[in-house]
Protein backbone atom coordinates (compact mmCIF):
# COMPACT_ATOMS: atom_id res chain seq x y z
CA UNK A 1 0.00 0.00 0.00
CA UNK A 2 3.12 2.56 0.42
CA UNK A 3 4.47 1.77 -2.58
CA UNK A 4 1.29 2.34 -4.15
CA UNK A 5 0.76 5.92 -2.49
CA UNK A 6 4.42 6.58 -3.01
CA UNK A 7 4.39 5.75 -6.68
CA UNK A 8 0.92 7.56 -6.94
CA UNK A 9 2.66 11.07 -4.79
CA UNK A 10 5.46 11.28 -7.49
CA UNK A 11 2.88 10.66 -10.48
CA UNK A 12 0.81 13.55 -8.97
CA UNK A 13 3.99 15.45 -7.87
CA UNK A 14 5.39 15.05 -11.76
CA UNK A 15 1.82 16.25 -12.93
CA UNK A 16 1.49 19.26 -10.75
CA UNK A 17 5.07 20.60 -11.90
CA UNK A 18 4.12 20.21 -15.48
CA UNK A 19 1.17 21.84 -15.23
CA UNK A 20 2.88 24.81 -13.68
CA UNK A 21 4.87 25.04 -16.54
CA UNK A 22 2.36 24.60 -19.17
CA UNK A 23 0.46 26.92 -17.39
CA UNK A 24 2.81 30.03 -17.10
CA UNK A 25 5.17 29.22 -19.65
CA UNK A 26 3.47 27.01 -22.31
CA UNK A 27 0.07 28.54 -22.61
CA UNK A 28 -0.08 31.74 -24.68
CA UNK A 29 -0.94 35.15 -22.97
CA UNK A 30 -4.60 36.18 -23.45
CA UNK A 31 -5.03 38.88 -25.41
CA UNK A 32 -7.78 40.62 -23.39
CA UNK A 33 -7.22 39.91 -19.60
CA UNK A 34 -3.07 39.54 -20.14
CA UNK A 35 -1.02 37.33 -17.92
CA UNK A 36 -3.88 37.52 -14.65
CA UNK A 37 -6.14 35.47 -16.96
CA UNK A 38 -3.21 32.35 -15.80
CA UNK A 39 -5.22 32.19 -13.03
CA UNK A 40 -7.68 30.23 -14.65
CA UNK A 41 -5.20 27.16 -14.86
CA UNK A 42 -5.43 26.66 -11.02
CA UNK A 43 -9.06 28.47 -10.12
CA UNK A 44 -10.96 26.07 -12.72
CA UNK A 45 -9.40 22.48 -11.65
CA UNK A 46 -9.63 23.64 -7.67
CA UNK A 47 -13.39 24.46 -8.40
CA UNK A 48 -13.69 20.76 -10.29
CA UNK A 49 -12.19 18.76 -7.38
CA UNK A 50 -14.47 20.72 -4.65
CA UNK A 51 -17.35 19.34 -7.04
CA UNK A 52 -16.04 16.21 -7.11
CA UNK A 53 -15.24 16.38 -3.91
CA UNK A 54 -19.00 17.29 -2.26
CA UNK A 55 -21.19 15.07 -4.57
CA UNK A 56 -18.37 11.96 -3.19
CA UNK A 57 -19.16 13.26 -0.08
CA UNK A 58 -23.09 13.35 0.06
CA UNK A 59 -23.20 9.56 -1.63
CA UNK A 60 -20.84 8.27 0.96
CA UNK A 61 -22.97 10.25 3.68
CA UNK A 62 -26.22 8.46 2.48
CA UNK A 63 -24.18 5.09 2.03
CA UNK A 64 -23.01 5.97 6.04
CA UNK A 65 -27.16 6.56 6.68
CA UNK A 66 -27.78 3.52 5.53
CA UNK A 67 -25.33 0.92 6.83
CA UNK A 68 -23.77 3.27 9.64
CA UNK A 69 -19.79 2.12 9.34
CA UNK A 70 -17.26 3.69 10.65
CA UNK A 71 -15.36 3.47 7.22
CA UNK A 72 -17.67 5.35 5.28
CA UNK A 73 -18.04 8.26 7.84
CA UNK A 74 -13.65 8.28 7.48
CA UNK A 75 -14.55 8.80 4.24
CA UNK A 76 -17.11 11.06 4.35
CA UNK A 77 -14.97 13.44 6.80
CA UNK A 78 -11.93 13.28 4.03
CA UNK A 79 -13.52 13.94 1.05
CA UNK A 80 -15.36 17.29 3.35
CA UNK A 81 -11.84 18.57 4.46
CA UNK A 82 -10.37 18.02 1.42
CA UNK A 83 -13.50 19.88 -0.44
CA UNK A 84 -13.26 22.43 1.91
CA UNK A 85 -9.43 23.24 1.23
CA UNK A 86 -10.50 23.35 -2.30
CA UNK A 87 -13.41 25.49 -1.91
CA UNK A 88 -10.99 27.93 0.46
CA UNK A 89 -8.70 28.32 -3.17
CA UNK A 90 -11.44 28.91 -5.14
CA UNK A 91 -13.03 31.80 -2.53
CA UNK A 92 -9.24 33.10 -2.62
CA UNK A 93 -8.04 32.97 -6.29
CA UNK A 94 -11.74 34.24 -7.38
CA UNK A 95 -11.37 37.89 -6.40
CA UNK A 96 -7.44 37.95 -7.11
CA UNK A 97 -8.62 37.67 -10.93
CA UNK A 98 -11.71 39.65 -10.14
CA UNK A 99 -10.48 42.78 -9.25
CA UNK A 100 -8.15 43.48 -12.33
CA UNK A 101 -10.51 42.25 -14.41
CA UNK A 102 -13.73 43.67 -12.95
CA UNK A 103 -12.69 46.36 -11.19
CA UNK A 104 -13.77 44.85 -7.65
CA UNK A 105 -12.79 41.96 -5.51
CA UNK A 106 -16.60 40.51 -4.95
CA UNK A 107 -20.08 40.54 -5.86
CA UNK A 108 -23.26 39.48 -4.36
CA UNK A 109 -23.78 37.16 -7.77
CA UNK A 110 -25.89 33.34 -7.99
CA UNK A 111 -22.16 31.65 -8.44
CA UNK A 112 -20.14 33.41 -6.10
CA UNK A 113 -22.78 33.72 -2.94
CA UNK A 114 -23.56 30.30 -3.68
CA UNK A 115 -20.11 29.16 -3.79
CA UNK A 116 -19.76 31.03 -0.33
CA UNK A 117 -22.76 29.72 1.47
CA UNK A 118 -21.29 26.04 0.23
CA UNK A 119 -18.29 26.75 2.09
CA UNK A 120 -19.95 27.92 5.31
CA UNK A 121 -22.11 24.80 4.61
CA UNK A 122 -19.64 22.37 4.66
CA UNK A 123 -16.91 24.67 7.38
CA UNK A 124 -20.47 23.67 9.70
CA UNK A 125 -20.18 20.29 9.38
CA UNK A 126 -16.76 20.27 10.77
CA UNK A 127 -17.27 22.26 13.41
CA UNK A 128 -20.16 19.95 14.23
CA UNK A 129 -17.86 17.15 14.01
CA UNK A 130 -15.49 18.34 16.16
CA UNK A 131 -16.96 20.08 18.44
CA UNK A 132 -19.85 17.61 19.42
CA UNK A 133 -18.68 14.17 21.38
CA UNK A 134 -20.62 10.95 20.79
CA UNK A 135 -24.23 10.18 20.26
CA UNK A 136 -24.98 11.13 16.96
CA UNK A 137 -22.32 13.55 15.92
CA UNK A 138 -21.62 11.28 12.60
CA UNK A 139 -25.76 11.32 11.65
CA UNK A 140 -26.11 14.79 12.55
CA UNK A 141 -23.19 15.76 10.32
CA UNK A 142 -24.04 13.39 7.28
CA UNK A 143 -27.78 14.61 7.34
CA UNK A 144 -26.09 18.42 6.79
CA UNK A 145 -23.58 16.87 4.02
CA UNK A 146 -26.82 15.78 2.23
CA UNK A 147 -27.81 19.57 2.01
CA UNK A 148 -24.59 20.62 1.60
CA UNK A 149 -24.69 18.97 -2.12
CA UNK A 150 -27.94 20.35 -2.98
CA UNK A 151 -26.12 23.62 -2.95
CA UNK A 152 -23.05 21.96 -4.50
CA UNK A 153 -25.62 21.57 -7.65
CA UNK A 154 -26.73 25.38 -7.41
CA UNK A 155 -23.18 26.31 -7.41
CA UNK A 156 -22.57 23.77 -10.52
CA UNK A 157 -25.44 25.28 -12.40
CA UNK A 158 -25.75 28.76 -11.07
CA UNK A 159 -24.06 30.58 -14.50
CA UNK A 160 -26.27 28.49 -16.45
CA UNK A 161 -29.58 28.60 -14.85
CA UNK A 162 -28.81 33.03 -13.99
CA UNK A 163 -27.42 35.95 -15.15
CA UNK A 164 -23.85 36.59 -13.65
CA UNK A 165 -20.97 38.29 -13.05
CA UNK A 166 -18.85 35.26 -13.21
CA UNK A 167 -18.07 34.27 -16.74
CA UNK A 168 -20.23 31.76 -18.81
CA UNK A 169 -18.57 27.98 -19.20
CA UNK A 170 -15.62 28.19 -21.79
CA UNK A 171 -16.19 24.72 -23.04
CA UNK A 172 -19.44 23.70 -25.18
CA UNK A 173 -21.49 26.75 -24.66
CA UNK A 174 -22.09 27.62 -28.39
CA UNK A 175 -20.25 28.58 -31.52
CA UNK A 176 -16.49 30.36 -31.11
CA UNK A 177 -16.51 29.51 -27.77
CA UNK A 178 -13.46 27.37 -27.65
CA UNK A 179 -9.57 28.44 -26.69
CA UNK A 180 -6.30 28.11 -28.31
CA UNK A 181 -4.95 24.62 -28.22
CA UNK A 182 -2.32 25.50 -26.52
CA UNK A 183 -4.60 26.93 -23.57
CA UNK A 184 -6.40 23.83 -23.51
CA UNK A 185 -3.45 21.80 -23.69
CA UNK A 186 -2.35 23.67 -20.09
CA UNK A 187 -6.19 23.37 -18.61
CA UNK A 188 -6.52 20.00 -19.28
CA UNK A 189 -2.63 18.72 -17.49
CA UNK A 190 -3.56 20.98 -14.83
CA UNK A 191 -7.10 19.62 -14.63
CA UNK A 192 -5.72 15.83 -14.17
CA UNK A 193 -2.54 17.18 -12.08
CA UNK A 194 -5.22 18.86 -9.30
CA UNK A 195 -7.77 15.78 -9.54
CA UNK A 196 -4.89 13.51 -8.85
CA UNK A 197 -3.86 15.91 -6.09
CA UNK A 198 -7.26 15.87 -4.58
CA UNK A 199 -7.09 12.00 -4.57
CA UNK A 200 -3.93 11.97 -2.91
CA UNK A 201 -5.22 14.33 -0.31
CA UNK A 202 -8.58 12.08 0.18
CA UNK A 203 -6.88 9.03 0.40
CA UNK A 204 -4.05 10.72 2.88
CA UNK A 205 -7.30 12.59 5.69
CA UNK A 206 -8.75 8.90 5.09
CA UNK A 207 -6.06 6.72 6.65
CA UNK A 208 -5.41 9.52 9.16
CA UNK A 209 -9.49 8.99 10.14
CA UNK A 210 -9.17 5.30 10.23
CA UNK A 211 -5.91 5.31 11.94
CA UNK A 212 -7.45 7.79 15.00
CA UNK A 213 -10.94 6.00 15.14
CA UNK A 214 -8.61 2.59 15.97
CA UNK A 215 -7.04 4.39 18.88
CA UNK A 216 -10.63 5.40 19.85
CA UNK A 217 -11.56 2.42 19.80
CA UNK A 218 -8.52 0.61 21.48
CA UNK A 219 -9.06 3.37 24.30
CA UNK A 220 -12.49 2.87 24.77
CA UNK A 221 -11.62 -1.23 25.16
CA UNK A 222 -9.13 -0.33 27.62
CA UNK A 223 -11.56 1.80 29.43
CA UNK A 224 -13.68 -0.99 29.79
CA UNK A 225 -11.24 -3.39 30.71
CA UNK A 226 -10.04 -1.30 33.46
CA UNK A 227 -13.96 -0.93 34.31
CA UNK A 228 -13.89 -4.61 34.84
CA UNK B 1 1.63 40.44 -13.42
CA UNK B 2 1.03 40.63 -9.05
CA UNK B 3 -2.13 39.25 -9.01
CA UNK B 4 -1.03 36.30 -10.86
CA UNK B 5 1.42 35.55 -8.43
CA UNK B 6 -0.49 36.58 -5.58
CA UNK B 7 -3.22 34.03 -6.83
CA UNK B 8 -0.29 31.30 -7.62
CA UNK B 9 1.27 31.72 -4.02
CA UNK B 10 -1.83 31.27 -2.06
CA UNK B 11 -2.95 28.07 -3.65
CA UNK B 12 0.21 26.46 -2.86
CA UNK B 13 0.61 28.00 0.43
CA UNK B 14 -3.33 26.89 1.63
CA UNK B 15 -1.87 23.28 -0.09
CA UNK B 16 1.06 23.09 1.66
CA UNK B 17 -0.71 24.59 5.12
CA UNK B 18 -3.14 21.91 4.63
CA UNK B 19 -0.73 19.13 4.37
CA UNK B 20 1.59 20.11 7.39
CA UNK B 21 -2.09 20.30 9.25
CA UNK B 22 -2.57 16.43 8.32
CA UNK B 23 1.37 15.57 9.08
CA UNK B 24 1.20 17.03 12.77
CA UNK B 25 -2.34 14.87 13.04
CA UNK B 26 -0.51 11.74 12.10
CA UNK B 27 2.88 12.88 14.15
CA UNK B 28 -0.22 12.75 17.04
CA UNK B 29 -1.84 9.87 16.39
CA UNK B 30 1.31 7.79 16.45
CA UNK B 31 2.24 9.03 19.58
CA UNK B 32 -1.22 7.75 20.80
CA UNK B 33 -0.77 4.46 19.52
CA UNK B 34 3.00 4.97 21.00
CA UNK B 35 1.42 5.40 24.45
CA UNK B 36 -1.27 2.59 24.13
CA UNK B 37 1.50 0.27 23.16
CA UNK B 38 3.07 1.26 26.71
Amino acid sequence: MKTTFTIFALFTLAMLSWGLYAALVGAPTEATMGPVQRIFYYHVPCAWVMLLCFPANFLVSIAYLMKRNALLDALAVSTAEVGIVFCTIVLLTGPIWGKPVWGIWWTWDARLTSTLVLWLIYVSYLILRKFSIGGPNPVLAASLAIFGCLDAVFVFGAIRWFRTQHPQPVFGSGPNSGIDPRMLHAFFINMAAFTCFGILLVWLRFVLERTRQRVEEAHAMKALGAAR
Amino acid sequence: MSYLYAAYIIVWVVLIGYIVILTRGFKKVQEEVRELEK
